[in-house]
């Protein structure tokens, strides 16, 4: 299963976005990782391009529902299946607003690396 | 008993009592007991604080004289606001803060870029024109506060617009005091906010440094941070070389513009971080102040003492607080003020006790000004200079540091020098990976953490909350600007834009040229838009 974390908007705190990277391959995925300041549009781009079964996104500034709904939109208009999560400082309430619009799940900070790759081995995609 | 026999007593290692080994974060080896042996070849006995290589403090009589200055963060959305707070401050007989600036004004967007919707005026002030700053800075006497503005990748063109607005208000500039963070080597390490290529930039902060020396010479235009670089995961003798190095690369490039290092060094401070083992960060301090005044000395030939001096603001860092039982940040954030006490710094900031999943409250604030008002009116802590000084395992860690952080230093020239290690990301790998490694200690329990993986308890989960962003905000910024494009000159806009390119084609120093066109309304994002057509844009090597 390979899965794209990326760092949408201006925001560059990208600590826990690469710890997570190293604990996902430690536990067997294959991580592609995007560099700071992507666009939606080029993180659609990078997944396309990669063939990435999942797309993560780290955001710490405070942005996630706008860029969720970003996400959401750019998804819809070019016909793409990926499901995608979203990592970083988010409060409780933002947590179910964001699977409302579209997210399969929603990590707030603090949360354990072993969690999330309980999260990804629940829905692994057998190829 | 004489010094002959005293010396003659030798420490005993781990090996030797029968008892398990200690490693620093740093990776030195803590032995059991420490005697006067391990430090009789130590110049420290014969050292005075306020002497070269002033292991023992900066100054002859440190906070005996006047305690280290308190110099909390707060960050405010709007120019408007930024100016009511001012307004505070003096009237409360305060005289300096930190400012903070939104994401598009650090990575040099304007508020009407579509690139910076939904981030104008979140974490900070948002700044397109000089206009801003005039609103923000209205009514202030300049002479009675010090600015400090965290800025980095729009360093260039946010000093200048200080420079701009002190001038127009009647200032002389060749008075005016100030910081500015700019220290653009160290975002490419943590923080993200890089606009140019990696030697572009350290040519702009030179420009800095150059503007500066000559004509507003009491400007600090540059704090190199250690901070942000150790809170990436780099540990204790990392974060001290990795700044000097990045100090040594701003000075090497003024040096090459002929200007003397009498000249500026002094105006040079740096920024670190505390947490983790007490008597590691102390020694880290003492050993690194003694080598950097050496650097200063015997590489550059400084002539002036307070060139040699390490200036610091060293806090207590986010990366050592716990979401979980926040009250033990309390504790933690006294030991961290005492460890900067003990270290001999000139100014010290706490983070909030809540700060690691909320908006601290104007009581969590108050809890930290407290904190250091406690150290310093009960504990005794000012009465006596570097309290630590001769003790045994102090002063041969001390030792240790200052010949670790140098063999560091020679890492990264090994790497070609800090400017090919952070362009080619050599830095940013493995202090990434230490994070992880650090971070993965803590969650699976070989690194304790009390609260987090030992003496825990049943809690209830703690909620993250920002600062509540009104979106009204970014109209009210981008309507502002509006009404600015359109009573400017636009001709003169034009020229002083063609100008700065001019200059950056010519490879000469563009604070002349920004000066000029911030004054002539020309916004954060033109400026920065005509310098990328020269200079390019940072490609960041993709690592973790």
């Amino acid at each position: 299963m390979k899965i794209l974390l990326a760092k949408p908007g201006l925001d560059g705190h990208d600590v826990g976005v690469k710890v997570l990277a190293h604990g996902l391959i430690d536990a067997g995925f294959q991580v592609v990782y995007t560099g700071l300041r992507k666009t939606i549009e080029e993180i659609a781009d990078i997944a396309v391009h990669n063939k990435v079964d999942i797309i993560g996104m780290s955001i710490l500034s405070g942005t996630h529902l706008i860029l969720a709904q970003k996400m959401k939109e750019v998804l819809q208009e070019r016909k793409l299946n990926i499901p995608w999560f979203v990592g970083g400082n988010i409060p409780a309430k933002d947590i179910e607003e964001l699977k409302i619009i579209g997210a399969s799940q929603a990590f707030s900070t603090g949360s354990k690396v072993a969690e999330v790759v309980a999260y990804f081995n629940t829905i692994k995609i057998t190829a | 008993m004489s010094d002959t026999k005293t010396n003659s007593i030798k420490g005993k290692t781990a090996k030797e009592l029968n008892v398990k080994p200690i490693f620093l974060e740093s990776g030195l080896e803590v032995n059991p007991i420490y005697t006067a042996a391990e430090i009789k070849d130590s110049g420290i006995k014969y050292e005075m604080p306020g002497e070269y290589p002033f292991t023992r403090g900066i100054h002859p009589a440190m906070y005996r004289n006047q305690p280290f200055t308190i110099r909390q963060y707060a960050g405010f959305a709007s120019p408007e606001e930024t100016n009511e707070r001012f307004q505070f401050l003096i009237k409360n007989g305060q005289s300096g803060l930190n400012v903070a600036f939104d994401l598009p004004t650090q990575c040099g967007l304007d508020s009407d870029d579509p690139k910076a919707f939904g981030e104008v005026g979140r974490v900070g002030m948002s700044i397109d024109t000089l206009a801003d700053f005039e609103i923000a800075f209205e009514n202030i006497d300049l002479d009675k506060i010090t600015v400090s503005l965290t800025i980095n990748g729009t360093a260039i063109i946010l000093i200048a617009m200080y420079i701009a607005m002190a001038e127009k208000a009647g200032y002389d500039i060749s008075k005016l005091r100030g910081t500015a963070q700019n220290d653009i080597l160290k975002e490419f390490i943590g923080r993200g906010t890089w606009i140019f290529p990696v030697d572009k930039s350290v040519k702009l902060v030179v420009d800095t440094i150059e503007y500066c020396a000559q004509h507003v010479p009491k400007y600090s235009p540059v704090s190199v941070c250690g901070y942000h670089i150790r809170e990436s995961g780099a540990n204790p003798i990392q974060e001290m070389a990795y700044a000097f190095c990045i100090a040594k690369a701003y000075t090497d490039g003024a040096l090459e513009r002929g200007i003397s290092i009498d000249d500026f060094a002094s105006r040079l401070s740096f920024n670190f971080d505390i947490y983790g083992n007490l008597f590691e960060q102390v020694a880290k301090f003492r050993g690194g102040r003694r080598l950097w005044a050496k650097i200063i000395r015997e590489e550059y030939h400084a002539k002036k003492d307070s060139s040699c001096w390490l200036r610091m603001i060293a806090g207590g860092g986010g990366g050592g607080l716990t979401k979980e039982q926040p009250e033990n940040n309390i504790v933690r954030s006294a030991y961290y003020a005492l460890i900067s006490a003990l270290s001999g710094t000139q100014t010290m900031a706490l983070c909030s006790y809540d700060e690691a999943y909320t908006i601290p409250t104007e009581h969590s604030a108050e809890i930290s000004l407290r904190t250091m008002q406690i150290m310093i009116h009960e504990m005794g802590i000012c009465d006596t200079v570097d309290p630590l000084g001769g003790s045994y395992y102090v002063e041969s860690l001390t030792d240790k540091f200052e010949e670790e952080i140098k063999k560091e230093m020679k890492t990264v020239e090994k790497w070609d020098g800090i400017i090919n290690a952070v362009a080619t990301g050599k830095i940013q790998e493995s202090v990434s990976k230490q994070a992880y490694v650090r971070e993965m200690g803590v969650q699976t329990g070989k690194i304790p953490k009390v609260g987090v993986n030992i003496f825990t308890r049943e809690e209830e989960a703690k909620d993250v909350e920002f600062h509540p962003y009104d979106p009204k905000t970014a109209d009210t910024q981008i309507e502002k600007l509006n009404k600015i494009k359109a009573a400017r000159n636009d001709a003169k806009v034009m020229d002083c834009l063609g100008a700065v390119k001019q200059d950056a084609l010519n490879n000469k120093n563009l604070m002349p040229s920004i000066i000029t066109a911030v004054k002539e309304y020309c916004t954060v994002g033109e400026i920065v838009t005509v310098m990328k057509e020269v200079y390019g844009e940072f490609k960041e090597p993709i690592f973790f």
